[in-house]
Parts: structure tokens; sequence; C-alpha cells
């Protein structure tokens, strides 16, 4: 910057202007190009499933045919997995245990990031800092400690189990951004709540809750998200099918030996995706700013 | 982050926990209820942290040490034995390797990706994000089912598109090199959207009048890049990558579920070849000696992620 000040030359900058514009233009087109051919990228894989499990088994066997596109289509494998009582038990499973990953998360994380962000106690610093060290600890390096220490509560194949241990995937972000957001809120705000004789709790309920309620949204998003998603810890907990959430039971469950169904596979799959796709598709904005918020605001 | 927020009130520090006098009676006994409060409140984090993250952590530590049976300590020798082995000095080297060539593909799309996404007006913008972000929602283990039939030996849709053009075959999942090329791809397809949401809201949070004064003073696109966009994003870039960095050492589902490790281990990384040892194979303590290699490289990321992010926090309060 320092030397194109040094250089500035103002003649020159007159004849730029034309191809300022022209440059611009070009700019243009090559952002949009690169976001379509990306977007046909990104966007394949999914697209190809969604073609998949619209197809009768003839059809994808049929070599001669473009496999991008379908003749027929046909739900014949959206009825089938709906159908099949293992799916719906995944289904359920999966629901009981995010919902309550979601609820205790939210509980833990918004009580300990107000305590964390506004009564300051021995150690408080420390701890939030614990709390984002905690969160870069990854599930793969706990799961055979974790393996034993559910085994001797005997919550093997369980789902309770896994309700168990998730919040070790959700609390610590879910904290993080918390404490972040409940920050941002003015001092003023609960200086004037303590003069009126506010209590903590009373505080916490009526001030911070519904002043960081994106927080907290964009929190149980990513909480959600997270525990749908869960994979290492029910392949490594679960082998009953009874107890398997969908993603391990989808993937060990349906695919089973040389024949696969992968029309059934598929339309199980992209069911399994739903609820986060969901999720996101109308909160967009809370799921973005859950994501950034790690390292933007912390 | 507040625990460092400076201004706070004077009424609630020190000197009402300190006070004795009768004075500050009151404050003090609010001093004491509030801390007390506090602790209740942080109480259940607390046991989580402690039970179910610390505790395991270095109870997979002393698990290292003892043997298949876990009768008897046996100090390294777990560790030795997998120094020791081929496969798992093939492992390692696949791990980082994997690693290091994911994380900077992620970075190198996203950061394109966001640069274009912000060159467009803002109107397009949402649109297009919307869409580029699908991959990161969807459940890794399930789009990776969609990856694996892509990649099927006989009906690779891939292969077809590949055909199309008039090249030959590629056996994605059968030999070592195309197989690890698959499994890049697909945690680089997962992860490339994450960094350019993140590197989109760092562009966004440059101050606009910086590219005024550098258009003024005739910068060239590149010299604007250069010296005003990489020098206020450098700390979200670190953050970002070096995150990334962990969370794909630190991979299982992908692997899992497109290769299992095959063809003859040359795709297992340690967590998957810890799932192998420790799980499969029943012996945990050689499975936890497997997934603690991974510590050095997240305890190193680890402190310069903390590093960035508490230099960021200083710079936005």
């Amino acid at each position: 910057m320092a030397d194109a000040a040094a250089n500035r030359d103002f003649p020159r900058a007159y004849t730029k202007a034309g191809s300022l514009h022209s440059e611009r233009l070009w700019a243009l087109r090559v952002s949009y190009v690169s976001l379509a051919i990306a977007s046909l990228i990104f966007l394949a894989p999914p697209f190809y499933m969604l073609i998949t499990s619209l197809k009768t088994n003839t059809e994808m066997a049929d070599q001669t045919l473009s496999p991008w596109l379908v003749r027929d289509p046909t739900l014949e494998h959206y009825a089938a997995i709906l159908g099949n009582p293992i799916f719906l038990t995944f289904f359920r499973n999966s629901i009981v245990v995010t919902l309550l990953v979601v609820a205790i998360t939210m509980v833990i994380s918004v009580l300990a990031a107000f305590a964390l962000s506004r009564m300051r106690f021995w150690g408080s610093q420390a701890l939030a800092t614990g709390v984002f060290l905690t969160y870069l600890v990854p599930d793969t390096l706990l799961f055979i400690p974790l393996y034993q220490i559910v085994g001797g509560l005997g919550l093997l194949n369980s789902i309770w189990g896994l309700v168990l241990v998730y919040p070790t995937l959700t609390v610590p972000f879910c904290t993080w951004i918390m404490i972040g957001y409940f920050a941002s809120i003015p001092k003023e705000l609960d200086e004037a709540a303590l003069i009126d004789g506010a209590t903590w709790p009373q505080m916490l309920i009526k001030i911070f809750i519904p002043v960081a309620l994106p927080g907290i949204i964009a929190a149980t998003i990513f909480a959600f998200t997270v525990s749908w998603a869960a994979f290492v810890y029910p392949t490594a907990f679960i082998t009953r099918p009874d107890q398997m959430p969908l993603t391990i039971g989808i993937v060990s469950q349906l695919v089973r030996g040389d024949t696969f169904a992968w029309g059934q596979i598929m339309s199980g799959a992209l069911i399994a995706a739903l609820p986060p796709v969901i999720v996101y598709v109308f909160l967009m904005d809370y799921y973005i700013a859950g994501l950034t918020a790690g390292a933007t605001k912390g | 982050m507040a625990p460092d927020g400076t201004a706070r009130p004077a009424l609630s520090t020190r000197p009402a926990i300190k006070g004795r006098s009768p004075g500050v009676s009151s404050l003090e006994r609010l001093a004491r209820r509030r801390s007390s409060i506090a602790f209740l409140m942080t109480l259940p984090l607390i046991l989580v942290i402690a039970g179910l993250v610390a505790y395991p952590a270095a109870w997979a530590i002393y698990l290292s040490t003892l043997n298949r049976r876990m009768t008897a300590n046996i100090g390294f020798e777990n560790y030795l034995i997998l120094l020791d082995s081929e496969t798992f000095r093939m492992i390692i080297w696949q791990s980082c390797f994997f690693a290091l060539t994911a994380v900077f593909l992620k970075a190198l799309i996203g950061f394109w990706l966001a640069h274009m996404l912000h060159n467009i007006p803002t109107k397009g913008q949402r649109k297009w994000r919307g869409m580029l972000l699908i991959p990161w929602v969807i459940p890794p283990a399930l789009s990776t089912l969609g990856w694996w039939w892509m990649f099927d030996p006989s009906y690779s849709s891939i292969n077809w598109i590949i055909n199309v053009f008039g090249f030959p075959s590629i056996p994605w999942l059968g030999t070592p090199w195309w197989a690890r090329i698959a499994v890049i791809t697909v945690n680089v397809w997962y992860g490339a959207p994450f960094f350019m949401i993140m590197y989109l809201a760092a562009l966004k949070s440059v101050p606009e009048q910086l590219y005024e004064a550098a258009a003024i003073d005739g910068a060239t696109s590149w010299q604007r890049l250069r010296f005003i966009t990489l020098p206020m994003m450098q700390n979200i870039i670190s953050i970002t990558v070096l995150f990334s960095l962990i969370v794909t050492f630190a991979n299982y589902d992908i692997v899992r579920v497109l290769t299992n490790g095959g063809p003859r281990d040359t795709t297992h990384l340690f967590a998957t070849y810890a799932f192998q040892v420790g799980i499969l194979s029943a012996n945990l303590p050689r499975g936890a000696a497997v997934s603690l290699f991974m510590l050095p490289i997240l305890a190193v990321a680890a402190y310069f992620i903390l590093r960035g992010v508490t230099r960021r926090t200083k710079e936005i309060a």
C-alpha cells in the first residue's frame, strides 16, 4: 500500500478508469463461473443419491443408460424403507437421543456460560479456557476409554449410553459460544436489574435468555446437528440393531453382504439426512452464525 | 469473551470479599451467595468436562501402558510394538498425508469460493452460500454412502462421466493410491464449505474504507489481497486451518464408510486403526495407544488455536 501511494500517478489513474470497469465485469464473470462449477460438484453427490433412490432395480443395473438420469421414477424404495420396522426403530432412537442430548446440553451450557461470563469466581477464567480446550479433544481420542467407562456402567448397547456421552461433543462448543453471546450483552443491563433488586436466576431468565436468544438458537442447532450426525460413539458402543441410531444403523444394517440394496440405502440415507437439512434451510442464518461463532465471537 | 472483561463494576470485585467490617456485610453476603450460585451453575459443566473428557483422557494414557488382558503394566511396550510394525508406520504416514493434503485443499478451495462469493452482488450471495454449504450440513456418514456408490467398481457414475470424455475407468477404491485420493476427495468435498463460510465471515469484517483507500492509491487487486485482505484475515485463517487440522487428523467416518481402511490397510487413519485394534480386535490398551499418537499434533494445534482466539478476542474487545 505504501508503494502504491508512493507511485501515485494521476494521469495513469484516468486511463485506468475504463479498464477498471471491464476488470470488474470480468471478475464478476469469473465469480459466477467458479460458483456454478463448485455448486455443480458440491451438489452432485446428494443429487445422485436422490436419483438412485428413485430408480427401479432393473434400471440401476442397466449399464447402457446414463446413471445420472432416471427414466421412470419410482417411490418403491422409500415405501420399502419406511415400511421396514428396524429403520423406524433407528429413526426413533435418533430422535430420542438427539432431543435428550439437546435439552441436557442447553441446560448445562446456558447455566455455565451465564456463570462464567457474568459471575466471576475462583478459577472461572481457567474453566473458560478449559471449556475451549475440551472442544478441541476429538471423539476418536476418547472412544476407547469411554468404551470401558460406558461398559462399566452397563450402558453398552443402549441408547442411554449415547445420551451420557454425546454431551462431550456438544457441551463445550455450546458453552463457548454462549459465553461469547452473553459477554456481548451490555453490563449496564444487569447493573440496572441488580439495582431493581433482581436475583441472579431472574436476571438469567428475564434478561439474558431473551436477549441472547439468537445465540441460544444457534447453539441448539449446533447441538442438534452434532448429535444427529454422531458416528464414532454409536459405532463403538452399539452392536444391537434395536438400539442403533440412524447413522450407524444405515451403514451397518442396510449395507450387508455383496448385493447391496442401493435404492434402499440411498433413500434411507436421504431420509436420515433430512432433519438437519430442514433445520438448515429454515434457520440458515442462525446455523451459519453458530458455525462462525467459535472463532469470530468467542 | 467476558472472563477477561476489563471493565468490571467496582461493586462486585475483591473488596467485597475481603471486607470484614459490618458496613459491607450485605455486600459480602451477596458476593458469597453469588460465587456459590455461580459454582452450582457451572457444576454440571465441570462434571461433564471432568468425568467424560479429562478423566477418560487420563485413563486412556494409563490404559495404553497395560497389556492386552489389562492384567499387568507393560510401560511403553504398546507404543514400541506399534512403532515397530510396518503397517503402523505406514498409517502414521498416511494420516499425515491425508490430513495435510485435505486441509490444504480445503483451505485453498474455501478461500477461492469465499472470494468469489464476496465478489458478486450481496443480493445473490445468500442463494449461492445456501447451496454451497449443503455438503457440510448432511451427516458425513450418510453422504459418504452416496460417494461410495459413486465410486462403485462396476456402476461408478464418476467413471461414467470420465468415459464420456474418452478416458478409461478408474479403480477408485481398488488400488491404494486411488483409494487415498478418493478418501481425500470426499473429505475436501465435505470440509471446503466450512472454510468458505469462515473466510466469508472474515472477508465481510474487513472495513470497506481500507479498500477504498487502496483504490485511490491505485492498488492492483493482487496488492489489495496481499496487503489488506490477507493481513486482516490472518488470524481467522490460522484458527480455521488449525481447527480443521485437528478434525481431519481425527477423522473417522469417511474412511470407515468408504474403504474401511482397505485396500490392505493403506487408507487407515489413526482413528480407524484405533477402532480396528481396540474394539474389533478387542485389544483396548493398544487401541488407546494408537489413538494417543494423535495427541502431540492435537496439543500443538490446540496451543496455537488458543493463542489465536485470545488474540482475536482482544482485538474485538
